[in-house]
């Protein structure tokens, strides 16, 4: 760790950083009109930004001062954290790319050294990104580590793998077995034991010793935060939603990759101070919502605002969706008294892990406690674990509970994969069905 | 309450199609004319010359109702509706009992499931490709170098058929061109493409399940020798419209009509 590293850091975090927030406040163009059909913006998104362009800033002074690590979302990123990894998640930088509308750009970088359009978008901009060094992001450092887990996909650990072999650096992988009806106690101590075997690499990557001690206070933090994003969801079910699905997209951010750090729980509770004053003060993120929906699978990142536009001018709010919720689903099983036991039973049920049955029985909860009278479902083209059996729940979903719903097909991040007639069509036809079976 | 009459236009992708009805909901005038490249300009095409068949005016159309990929241009409409709802309407009007509606266009397949009155309860549609519609065909047809009558002509469905296991237009056509050269009889591949489109609508109508009268629309309903293939595949006889295109339209009229007298009904107006 040389000394001038450390202290070009520091200073960039201390006064870079927030000299940057100034001039991209200043830089920003007039704030485009918020279109009638939404109620008030909220006040969050700005904090939002900037903790999130402070994350990417800072990175690029880690070198000599920080190792850096990339992550899949899906991974125990707590352990990491008790050996001070500067993390970087390739998702949520994907997603990012895709919001930019950027995304087949990227893909077609990787597809161009070989990579299968079949490949996840994800995958495809991330590798797209490590062949070109192209990112909106100004520039991301290199990864000492690479972190995976299948638990959300099989996908990741093959482009983990890829990177691992071009960059030359150590992965490590944490296999989650899939939950086909419970989690039985051999799967639970084959996690935790991979989890403890992980410490002395760990340990040898970072230059750091592991304190118990550290560990448990990261784990603390991360378990306390998730839970105030499940509050925040659940304060989605007031009627008005002081929030959209939408919002919440954006706003999952800092849970899925600055979890387990303060940064992250200080920013979950400005946003549930303002999302509690809202729903006090009757305040809805649309004006006039009249229908309640629920989403599923991961965001059409290249098509968030067409969307929330599209359905708040027709007086429909998405409260809740199976994507958001991932983050606050499974972390009440963490237990700082049992630290490697629990993050197993976390880490080892997340939605993707876990069978369709499960599935189903949580998104008809969802939608009788959200009070939710449509469903929007993503067939996303990248993501086979999220889309497969999404034809079967939906049947059994509109046929329980007389529901209507309706199945989009297009992509995470390439916007290639996208027909805008069709897609209108479609939910067109869709809300005409939801105003039929309300007031018919 | 004389001399209300209600139009429903019809902007596909291939076709533009107008229906034109009266207040008790007979049909005065039909037309179906390509689309071409000026959806706006084909939609006053048709309408004048329905209007001229019907011998009515254009002032003599009380609501008209655009719907189909071009409703947007339609700039004479007085509402929109999207081609779903009107095809369930449309076959409902045609065939009181139907349960499910098949509709085979240019560049999409949908099934729609409509309850009694004709509102649709549910639906699904084919993905962005074109494999599985009249288009498909069309790319085939010409690969084949035959027209569409000769490409629907029907066939003895006893007989053999050619493999064509692709889902994609493109891949098909790849498919087609080997069994050519492998001098494949074309009435084999024919019955290979017209079972590859009923397979496609098979798992489509799985996904959604059939309820009561099957009632096929579009014009690939004028395919006998698929009609023939999907009724075997369905175990059952279709509703086949005498004309197959306009139902859509159909619809779309009997919308601008039902909208109409609900509005004299409701006191709020
Ligand atoms: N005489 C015919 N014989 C066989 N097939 C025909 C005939 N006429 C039309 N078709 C088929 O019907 C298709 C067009 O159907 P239709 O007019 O219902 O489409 P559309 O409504 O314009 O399309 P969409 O609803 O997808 O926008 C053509 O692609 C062709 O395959
Ligand atoms: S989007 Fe799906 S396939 Fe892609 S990385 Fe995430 S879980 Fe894996
Ligand atoms: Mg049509």
């Amino acid at each position: 760790m040389s000394i001038r590293a450390e202290l070009k850091y520091k200073i960039m975090k201390d006064y870079g950083a927030p000299a940057l927030m100034v001039l991209q406040d200043f830089k920003r163009r007039k704030p485009r009109p918020i279109p009638e059909a939404f109620g008030p913006p909220l006040e969050s998104n700005k904090r939002l930004k900037e903790i999130l362009s402070r994350h990417y800033f800072l990175s690029r002074y880690t070198p000599g001062v920080k190792k850096v690590a990339w992550v899949t979302s899906g991974a125990p990123v707590e352990l990491l954290r008790a050996f001070d990894f500067y993390t970087i998640y390739p998702e949520n930088h994907s997603a990012l790319v895709g919001a930019k509308k950027q995304g087949a750009d990227y893909c077609g970088i990787a597809e161009g050294s070989g990579f299968s359009q079949d490949l996840c978008s994800y995958a495809r901009i991330d590798l797209g990104h490590m062949l070109s060094g192209k990112t909106p992001a100004g520039k991301l450092p290199k990864p000492d580590l690479l972190f995976c887990s299948n638990n959300i996909c099989q996908t990741v650990l093959y482009w983990y793998k890829a990177i691992a072999h071009e960059l030359n650096i150590p992965l490590i992988h944490f296999d989650a077995p899939f939950v086909t009806t419970e989690q039985t106690e051999a799967d639970i101590n084959y996690m935790a034991q991979q989890l403890q075997d992980m410490i002395p690499i760990l340990e040898r990557v970072s230059g750091r010793i592991f304190y118990l001690n550290i560990f448990e206070d990261i784990l603390k933090r991360s378990m306390e935060t998730s839970k105030t994003w499940g509050a925040i969801l659940d304060a989605m079910k007031a009627q008005p939603a002081p929030m959209t699905i939408f919002d919440a997209f954006g706003h999952l951010a800092p849970i899925v990759s600055l979890r387990g750090l303060p940064v992250a729980q200080d920013y979950y509770h400005f946003l549930m101070d303002e999302i509690d004053t809202r729903v006090t003060q009757g305040i809805g993120a649309i004006s006039d919502e009249r229908y309640r929906l629920i989403w599923d699978n991961i965001a059409i990142w290249y098509k968030v605002r067409f969307l929330a536009t599209f359905f708040a001018e027709r007086k429909m709010n998405f409260v809740t969706a199976t994507y958001t919720n991932a983050w606050a689903e499974t972390t009440g099983y963490l237990d700082v008294k049992n630290p490697w036991t629990s993050m197993a039973k976390t880490y080892g049920q997340i939605i993707l892990n876990n069978n369709l049955k499960h599935r189903l029985d949580l998104m008809k909860k969802m939608i009788k406690t959200y009070s939710v009278d449509g469903m929007v479902m993503h067939s996303t083209r990248s993501c086979k674990p999220y889309s497969v059996g999404q034809f079967d729940l939906r049947k059994t979903i509109t046929a329980d509970l007389d529901l209507p719903a309706v199945i989009l097909d297009a992509d995470i991040a390439d916007e290639r994969v996208w027909s805008e007639q069709q897609i209108h069509t479609r939910l067109e036809a869709f809300c005409e069905t939801l105003e039929g079976s309300k007031h018919g | 309450m004389a001399d209300l009459y209600f139009a429903g236009v019809d902007v596909g992708s291939l076709s533009t199609d107008v229906s034109i009805i009266d207040h008790s909901g007979k049909v005065l005038s039909e037309i179906v004319i390509p689309t071409g490249v000026n959806g706006s300009e084909a939609a006053e095409e048709a309408f004048g010359s329905a209007l001229n068949l019907a011998d009515l005016t254009r002032e003599g159309i009380t609501a008209i109702t655009a719907t189909g990929y071009g409703r947007a241009s339609v700039a004479f409409a007085t509402g929109k509706t999207t081609e779903i709802s009107c095809h369930g309407v449309g076959a409902h009007q045609l065939f009181p009992r139907t349960g499910t509606v098949i509709d085979i266009g240019g560049q999409d397949s949908k099934v729609i499931q409509i309850d009694s009155h004709g509102r649709m309860l549910d639906f699904t549609m084919n993905d962005k490709c074109a494999a599985g519609t009249g288009r498909f065909l069309e790319v085939m047809a010409n690969r084949l170098e035959l027209d569409l009558d000769e490409l629907s002509s029907p066939l003895n469905i006893k007989g053999e058929s050619a493999p064509i296991s692709s889902t994609c237009t493109v891949f098909a056509e790849s498919e087609v061109i080997s069994l050519l050269a492998k001098n494949t009889p074309r009435e084999e591949i024919v019955h290979g493409l017209q079972r590859s489109i009923v397979n496609r609508i098979w798992s489509m109508v799985t996904s959604i399940g059939v309820e009561g009268e099957v009632t096929l629309t579009g014009g690939v309903a004028h395919n006998k020798g698929l009609v023939a293939l999907l009724e075997e595949k369905l175990g059952l006889t279709l509703n086949i419209p005498e004309n197959p295109q306009t139902v859509g339209a159909l619809g779309g009229a009997h919308i601008a009509r039902r909208a109409y007298q609900s509005n004299l009904e409701s006191p709020t107006n």
